[in-house]
């Protein structure tokens, strides 16, 4: 977002993460993105996120789209591979990539266009398929870099800046995933970082497939009065139902909670993810429950957010296809080809 | 009037007319596979429908003991098993010949023709008489048949009863049905037909270092010696075949003894924008990996290919042709998409495609795409069709060099990074115009953003003209350099030749037999099979070198001979077509007759 480009000076101040790095380093170029652009609030926590999660930046794959949203990956990260692809198309390319090289993390960056209307049914197939990454989608509910037309997660009634309502129901990503079976639904809002931050780390430590809808105002197309996905329809409809710790594997967790508020998900790789429940009468990790309260809350106008579904039993896309535990990438020539010998062998039965 | 027909041994073409869903495919197989283990040339044509069970489906059969194998409509015997069909496949028989068919039910009086002889033999009333099941008796129909057949013509019963043992070593009841039901068939041959018929076979040594093998499993071959990783396709006919194969093969090879675990991973896409998504997705991060498609699929993909093609990331495209437009005739055959194929994708795009002719180069091309595509970060298309991709073919054992090792182009090392001040994607070029790539998760200084969108020699966004038009250049370059390293085309030379006859892919050995056909019309030609795109310098010289070429192609636009005017300076007027394209493998005679008809239109003009 910064109109002036921020120096590479480092503050004495910046606390190195385990790795040695600072946050600085998580960082990637200039935001061209307009000035208040949710989306550079989500570019901030992703940084953060990682910065935290001491990922080496070049274990990271980063991809995207087209679309404002599919910009972002260039400003987060300049020391890891990004593929900015096509539109709708970035569930394949990083479903194939991860086929290709499992160890790597991979964060997808799209937007309600790039996946709720060009891209919908490659994003619901890498859900179904499981594939092991984040999935952010900086909705905004209306197609910003073509000037201001209704997605197809604008809410029925919202208005437009030049003043028409839409009629078309929206498509909710979070319903959408929960109906799919997706094992990590979350939704969150670009102006809320403390919710934010803790939610991406624990999708990225998330063993499957972990949407992440953050609802991301358009400063310029829908950031006005009437339209529900403005800062100030946001903040004031938003419901945090579920606030998420993350706990890396190797602390102690300590504090003390009353009885049933409290609710601890053992990740993969033994890290931890602590949901605290908000609202007392909902439960993160009860698909039809979570389902039914959502849907209910959602008729009232109110915008319920935290993680908001978590099941780390599921079997990610490597689990279910039995893929060496190697990335296939590693493999030796040696180890793929059956060579000469098998060949003739192979040939008596084609006689 | 009968009309006596001349002894043909180990020479003539014979067509089973079946009702499709009735076991016949297996039958049909049989009886190829059979007289290819007598050692004597042979080819199966399966002309079938698109359903699965009812329709009428033909499977042909022709012998050449010179190994002139393609398609003939000459049919000395038709094996009658479709009383829907009987009008027309009686008719197609030619003057002298047989109809084999079954005389449970009496024939119409209407079909009988004079000149060709009836044999019938009561199949349905055998197989009900000796098979207690209906879905048997259906079946066994087929197989009964194969006794008939074997003993009109000769056909060595050790080697069918060698192949039952084989075929069904784990379902004895199965052995012994078929085993049973080729008895009677036979059994009533001998009683009661003139046994045997002046067509016949007789064992030859033509076929002992040969293998029977469809295209498409030889491509998924191919691509499992290439070292193919990750494989992620939509079904579709005709090119289904090669996923179940690269899957047995997969499963076969790739899978750990101990555990389970797979080198390999197989995506089946929700569809083809997917599939070829996930593809450039795997090759990316450095997997050798493919999509196997037809027309359809192609269209599809058009998008992405133009993504891969722009930012230089490897694909390995397999395009099993089938007849287009849109759906157009699923399961027939057609060489339609070349142009498709060669310029995919909007904007200005040139494309690798290499063109095989039989099972072997399928292999043999496979493995060579992904080498081609490695070297020129791109994406190579690999041409074949229904008729090679599907019907099993006679062609030499596959040879495999141990000494292969893949060639992945230019990619940098960790060492080689370290060693670097700075890399940037797209430059500096080698002498192919190619510049070095980085993998993800190798090194932070490899790191850089692959777009689609326009960029500069150094992979940053750019709008600016002249950086972009630097990138495209080099890209045209870069796609002219592969002239080089495409398979070079086969160039056969004739003494005298008067003209030359080009063509491509699965025409091959239609057009090689109609040369001698040309010959003994007085015209003699000189053959060039072109073999891949961009083309060698070789083919530009072959059509300078002739006054007039004939272009053989299956298609009605003449697609072949356009990508030949437009990518050579050859004037486009010595180019003339000879097309077939309604959907059947081509024939020697469709060959000679275009090329007949327009000499003399030649002459009298």
């Amino acid at each position: 977002m910064s109109y002036i480009k921020k120096p590479v000076a480092r503050h004495p101040s910046l606390q190195p993460n385990a790795l040695g790095l600072t946050v600085r380093d998580y960082e990637g170029s200039m935001s061209t993105l307009c000035a208040g652009c949710g989306h550079d609030s989500i570019t901030a926590a992703i940084v953060r996120a990682l910065f935290e999660l001491d990922v080496p930046p070049h274990r990271l794959a980063k991809l995207s789209g087209i679309g404002c949203s599919s910009k972002t990956p260039t400003y987060f990260v300049s020391g890891a591979h990004g593929f900015n692809s096509a539109h709708g198309r970035m569930p394949a390319i990083a479903t194939g990539a991860n086929a290709a090289n499992r160890d790597l993390i991979y964060i997808g960056v799209s937007g309600d266009g790039d996946s709720l209307s060009i891209g919908l049914g490659q994003m619901v197939h890498a859900m179904r398929r499981n594939v092991r990454m984040l999935y952010v989608i900086e909705n905004n509910g209306v197609y910003g870099l073509t000037k201001g037309q209704f997605s197809a997660s604008s809410d029925v009634g919202s208005k437009s800046k030049r003043g028409e309502a839409n009629t078309q129901p929206p498509i909710d990503p979070v319903m959408l995933a929960l109906n799919i079976g997706a094992t990590f639904v979350a939704r969150s809002f670009s102006g809320d970082k403390a919710q934010l931050v803790p939610i991406l780390k624990a999708a990225l430590r998330h063993d499957g497939f972990a949407l992440v809808d953050v609802i991301s105002p358009c400063v310029t197309f829908n950031d006005h009065e009437g339209s529900t996905k403005s800062y100030l329809h946001t903040r004031k409809h938003q419901l945090p139902v579920v606030a998420a710790d993350f706990v890396p594997h190797a602390q102690e967790i300590t504090a003390s909670y009353e009885a049933g508020t409290v609710k601890d998900v053992r990740m993969h790789d033994g890290s931890v993810v602590r949901l605290h429940k908000v609202a007392p009468d909902y439960d993160p990790t009860n698909r039809t429950a979570a389902w039914a309260y959502l849907e209910d809350h959602q008729r009232r106008g109110q915008i319920p957010t935290g993680l908001l579904y978590l099941d780390e039993s599921g079997s990610e896309m490597h689990a279910a296809a039995k893929t060496t535990k190697r990335p296939l990438v590693d493999l030796r020539y040696e180890e793929l080809c059956p060579g000469g010998a098998a060949l003739r062998e192979l040939q008596d039965e084609y006689r | 009037m009968q009309q006596p027909l001349k002894t043909k041994v180990n020479d003539y073409a014979f067509k089973l007319a079946n009702v499709n869903g009735t076991g016949s495919a297996s039958a049909n197989s049989l009886l190829m596979q059979a007289i290819f283990r007598m050692g004597i040339p042979v080819s199966g044509k399966n002309l079938f429908p698109s359903n699965i069970q009812g329709l009428p489906t033909w499977y042909e059969i022709r012998v050449n003991r010179d190994g002139h194998t393609s398609r003939t409509a000459e049919y000395d015997l038709m094996v009658a098993m479709n009383s829907e069909t009987y009008a027309r496949d009686i008719k197609e028989v030619r003057p002298g010949g047989w109809v084999l068919y079954d005389s449970t039910f009496p024939l119409d009086k209407a079909l009988l023709r004079p000149d060709v002889t009836f044999l019938g033999v009561p199949y349905a009333q055998l197989c009900n008489e000796a098979f207690p099941e209906v879905r048997q008796r259906t079946l066994m129909k087929n197989i009964c048949y194969v006794g008939t057949l074997a003993a009109l013509m000769g056909i060595d019963m050790e080697v069918i009863s060698g192949m039952l043992e084989e075929k069904f070593s784990r379902k004895p009841a199965l052995r012994d049905s078929n085993r049973k039901a080729i008895e009677i068939g036979r059994r009533y041959a001998l009683d009661h037909l003139p046994c045997p018929l002046p067509i016949s076979l007789e064992r030859m040594d033509a076929t002992k270092d040969c293998i029977l093998i469809d295209g498409n499993t030889a491509t998924a071959l191919g691509c499992l010696y290439a070292g193919a990783t990750v494989a992620a396709w939509y079904p579709i006919t005709p090119s289904t075949s090669v996923l179940d194969a690269f899957t047995s093969l997969c499963a076969r090879y790739r899978t750990d003894d101990k555990t389970g675990e797979r080198r390999y991973c197989i995506l089946q896409a929700e569809d083809e924008l997917a599939a070829i998504g996930m593809v450039i997705g795997a090759s990316w991060m450095g997997a050798r990996s493919f999509t196997s498609t037809a027309g359809p699929g192609i269209s599809l993909m058009n998008e992405l290919i133009g993504l891969a093609y722009y930012a230089e990331i490897p694909a390995v495209i397999v395009d099993v042709q089938r007849v287009g437009p849109s759906t157009g005739m699923p399961t027939r055959t057609q060489q339609g998409d070349i142009l498709l194929c060669a310029y995919a994708s909007h904007g200005d795009t040139k494309h690798i495609v290499l063109f095989p002719a039989d099972p072997g180069e399928c292999f043999h091309f496979a493995v060579q795409a992904f080498d081609l595509a490695e070297r020129f970060q791109t994406p190579v298309f690999m041409l074949t069709d229904l008729d090679i991709g599907m019907n099993d073919w006679v062609v030499p054992r596959l040879e495999w060099d141990d000494a292969y090792r893949p060639d992945r182009g230019r990619v940098l090392s960790r060492e080689d990074l370290e060693k670097m001040p700075k890399f940037h994607r797209y430059s500096p070029e080698d002498e192919l115009a190619v510049a070095a790539r980085t993998l993800p998760g190798v090194h932070s200084k490899g790191a850089f953003f692959t777009r689609g969108s326009g960029h500069n020699k150094l992979g940053g966004y750019t709008e600016i003209p002249d950086e972009y038009q630097e990138v495209m250049d080099r890209l045209l370059r870069k796609h002219r350099a592969a002239r080089d390293h495409v398979p070079a085309p086969v160039i056969e030379r004739r003494e005298g030749a008067q003209i030359g006859v080009v063509t491509l892919g699965g025409c091959d050995r239609a057009v090689r037999e109609s040369l001698g056909q040309l010959e003994e019309h007085g015209v003699r030609a000189d053959y060039m099979r072109v073999r891949g795109f961009p083309f060698p310098a070789a083919v530009e010289a072959f059509l300078e070198e002739h006054e007039l070429v004939f272009v053989v192609e299956q298609n009605r636009d003449a697609q072949l001979r356009s990508l030949l005017t437009l990518e050579t300076g050859v004037p486009k007027d010595k180019l003339r077509s000879v097309l077939a394209y309604g959907g059947f493998p081509l024939q020697a005679k469709q060959v000679v007759d275009g090329v007949m008809a327009q000499l003399k239109t030649g002459v009298d003009a």
